[in-house]
This record gives structure tokens, C-alpha cells and sequence, in this order.
């Protein structure tokens, strides 16, 4: 279960090769890419992405360890930078593995809604108007919920 | 006790992180002796609703105790992924 906080870039088609190598019962990988998005109308020059060390690896351990249990995968691995990244970058990635692709999907889903509004990282906007930080979105609390309640 | 602060409520104290003495039994009496402290502590936790509050690192609730707690951890929420 492998889960990793670092500021250097990371190679999606090496981790995911090597994540998919792992257990070859498994049918079906499922990864997740998470990008930074260049503004519409103010051009973003760079996200600057905060997190809390000690705390993060331990809510990324034991979120990853949840999806493992309730979606009975074969492995799941969580990366997360930090630090500044410009548009286009890749801030963070998910895989899973599982002997069906709803289990795959599903866990992915799972651990995205649950790293949105749980794993201790802020991100901060900087455009030519200055910085702000990004607020959370009642939307990502509230995807939380159809988890709760819903355990497999 | 140690004490520390990330994204905004880091900006509006002015430090990532300090060591107080107190004798607050909840998280709730802590915020309300540091926003007794300084305006920068008040402004930074005017709208308690608006923070997350880690107690060694793991989320918590602002009505917990305090007692035995080494590190205590105010953000805002969080907006990883």
C-alpha cells in the first residue's frame, strides 16, 4: 500500500506500469490523475500546494487502508506533491487494483472524495491579481456522505 | 504544548509554529485564551466553524480535551486532490 508525499514530479506511465505489475490476479487497474488547471480568465501562474508532514502520510495511510477493506482490493497507491507547480503539472495520482473493475472504480471514487476533504493539503492560486487560497467545496463535503452509511 | 498553523490561519498569526503553557481543558478554552491574547489570534479564529482543528495529528472536534495532547493543529479545510 504504498503512499507517497513528495515535491518532484512523478512518471504516471512508470508507476502506473509498476503498480499494475504487482499481483496478477488482479483484472482491472484503475488510476486517477489529478492536473493543475489553468484559470479561464485570470491565467494561473502557479499553485502552490501546502500539507502537513507527519499528519498527511498518516490520513493517506489509513484513508488507503480503508479503500483496501471495504472495497477488498489487491493494493491501492496514493502520491501527492506539494510545493509550486505551474499549469499542466500533475499534483497527484490514485491507482487501484481489484479482482473486478467495479471494486476499482468504486475505491478510486472512494479515496478521492475522502483525500478532497480529509488529507491535511491547501493550495494557494497565484495569478497576476495576487494569491489566494482555494476555498473547500461544500461539494466535495458532501460527496463524503454517500459513503457513510454505505459500507459494502 | 506545541501548536501549529498552516495556509491562511498560519498567514493571519504570523507563524508556522510555537510552544505555549496552558491549562485549557478543551480545544474550545485554547481558542478562547489565544484570541484573548492578540487581534491576530482573534482574527484568525473569529469563525471557529471556518477551521479544522488536529490534535497529534489527528482530526478532531473543537470540544475535545486537551489533556495528554502534545501537538494541537489549526487549518483551514482541507483541499487536497
Amino acid at each position: 500500500m504504498p503512499v507517497r508525499v513528495q515535491e518532484a514530479p512523478f512518471d504516471l506511465g512508470l508507476e502506473t506500469a509498476a503498480f499494475a505489475a504487482g499481483d496478477a490476479t488482479m483484472g482491472a487497474v484503475v488510476t486517477f490523475t489529478g492536473v493543475v488547471r489553468d484559470l479561464p480568465d485570470t491565467p494561473l501562474i502557479a499553485m502552490e500546494i501546502e500539507h502537513y508532514p507527519g499528519m498527511t502520510e498518516r490520513a493517506l495511510t489509513t484513508i488507503a487502508q480503508e479503500a483496501i477493506t471495504r472495497f477488498r482490493l489487491g493494493d491501492a497507491l496514493v502520491i501527492h506533491r506539494y510545493g509550486r507547480l505551474t499549469p499542466g503539472e500533475m499534483i497527484m495520482m490514485v491507482a487501484t487494483s481489484a479482482p473486478h473493475r467495479v471494486d476499482a472504480f468504486a475505491a478510486a471514487e472512494f479515496l478521492m472524495d475522502y483525500l478532497k476533504s480529509r488529507a491535511p493539503f491547501w493550495k494557494r492560486e497565484i495569478t497576476a491579481k495576487g494569491a489566494a487560497w482555494v476555498a473547500a467545496k461544500d461539494a466535495d463535503e458532501a460527496a463524503l456522505e454517500r459513503w457513510v452509511g454505505d459500507r459494502k | 504544548m506545541d501548536i501549529v498553523y498552516f495556509a491562511w490561519v498560519r498567514e493571519r498569526i504570523g507563524l508556522p509554529r510555537e510552544r505555549v503553557e496552558t491549562s485549557a481543558a478543551t480545544v474550545a478554552d485554547l481558542v478562547a485564551e489565544l484570541s484573548a491574547r492578540e487581534d491576530r489570534y482573534a482574527a484568525a479564529f473569529a469563525d471557529v466553524s471556518a477551521l479544522r482543528v488536529a490534535l497529534d495529528q489527528e482530526l478532531s472536534d473543537f470540544d475535545a480535551p486537551l489533556e495528554g495532547v502534545r501537538e494541537v493543529a489549526f487549518f483551514p479545510p482541507m483541499t487536497g486532490g
